[in-house]
């Protein structure tokens, strides 16, 4: 169950430290923006030595290399993929070749270090015209790629259009990603909401997001992770439902009921299915029996 | 490794530690910390691993310690030094 995801600065020791006491699903250890040209290499040593020495509990670990048409994403690779995180996020994924270059050089560094095929995923960030345009070409690159996820900052810029709160810019690229994941059955996750003061507001747009379809959004401020990850959970009534969907089924599955109806509405394969993934993330979230 | 030219690696920011290298004909460290008088031999024993690690055995490396763990010092000595070896 993913989320959230908290962007954590790559070269800023008393964040590294404490990236796993944040709340969020997942941590995204930033090797790229939040990193000036000067201290790559310290960043990615420090990123490095985090991850070889800390055990992150409870939460996933992403790391965020930089652009493939840059020197430092290779290198990036080499110091991290020995230290098996979860997923790697490469930005500005344009086409599926562009994943797929980062996906081969990843499958070399796994073979290298003895790890199984495709043990590391990939979750590209798609925020250029082009790649909004190539969405499900990004989402059904290969194998590897467990997400797609939308950066809707650097978009705007390339859109040439002002970032609002109101997101109405972003409206047909929420809407292709959500779609592309979805076809190549992929997660898929929303740009942070950036203005760290508005918890209303930061509430309102994960419900936007969540509404279209979004699996989770990321977040650069500790401060949005609760709000995101109460959005994204299911509600005691969702919850509620989905067992009286399952327990309607196995009932009606004793008695060799073929249809079956509950409130006066018919249960079909996508309410079940539903059921399923809202019992699924109540488990994850609160525990319990298979 | 070889400590060609004066380096530096790391801020004086809390959790953080600030790394200066510079060419010396033997291996000298200097050790200032926040909590020198609890983890002065600590932090020195690991300055000293890293530099094993890395081949120096000749130069400066004087360590400004904000409280950081084992793992950033090293990533600072680290850095400074292939800094200074103009690997970076």
């Amino acid at each position: 169950m993913r989320r959230s995801m908290l962007f954590i600065p790559g070269n800023t020791p008393n964040l590294l430290m404490n990236g796993d006491i944040l709340g969020a699903d997942a941590v995204i250890l930033d090797l790229e923006d939040a990193v000036s040209p000067a201290e790559k290499d310290s960043a990615r040593i420090l990123v490095r030595n985090i991850l070889k020495n800390l055990r992150y509990q409870g939460c996933e670990i992403i790391v965020r290399i930089n652009p493939v048409d840059t020197d430092f994403w290779q290198k990036d690779l080499d110091e991290i993929i020995p230290l098996k995180p979860d997923l790697i996020m490469p930005p500005k994924s344009s086409s599926g070749d562009y994943v797929r270059t980062v996906s081969d050089y990843i499958g070399k560094l796994e073979e290298k270090c003895g790890f199984e095929k495709n043990t590391v995923k990939l979750i590209p960030l798609i925020e250029t015209a082009l790649g909004v345009e190539n969405a499900y070409d990004i989402a059904s690159a290969c194998d590897r790629v467990a997400a797609i996820f939308l950066g809707a900052e650097d978009l705007t810029a390339d859109l040439r259009c002002v970032r609002t709160k109101e997101s109405r810019e972003i409206l047909y690229a929420r809407q292709r990603l959500v779609t592309a994941a979805r076809a190549a059955e992929v997660d898929v996750y929303d740009t942070p909401f950036t203005d760290v003061d508005d918890l209303e507001g930061l509430v309102k747009d994960a419900e936007t997001a969540k509404s279209m379809g979004f699996t989770g959004k990321a977040s650069i401020s500790p401060r949005h992770v609760d709000g995101i990850n109460t959005v994204f959970s299911p509600t005691e009534k969702e919850i509620a439902y989905a067992h009286e969907v399952m327990e309607t089924i196995e009932r009606a599955k004793k008695e060799g009921k073929g249809v079956v109806a509950l409130r006066g509405k018919m249960i079909d394969a996508p309410i079940v299915n539903r059921a399923k993934r809202v019992l699924e993330m109540e488990k994850a979230i609160f525990g319990g029996e298979d | 490794m070889e400590i060609k030219k004066s380096a530096t690696a790391g801020t004086m920011e809390s959790s953080d530690a600030f790394v200066m290298v510079s060419p010396a004909d033997e291996l000298i460290t200097e050790i200032n910390s926040v909590v020198y008088t609890q983890y002065g031999k600590a932090i020195e024993a690991c300055v000293k691993e890293t530099l094993a690690s890395l081949g120096v055995t000749k130069g400066k490396v004087a360590v400004t310690d904000k409280g950081a763990i084992d793992c950033v010092i090293a990533a600072r000595v680290e850095t400074a030094v292939k800094r200074a070896g103009g690997e970076n």
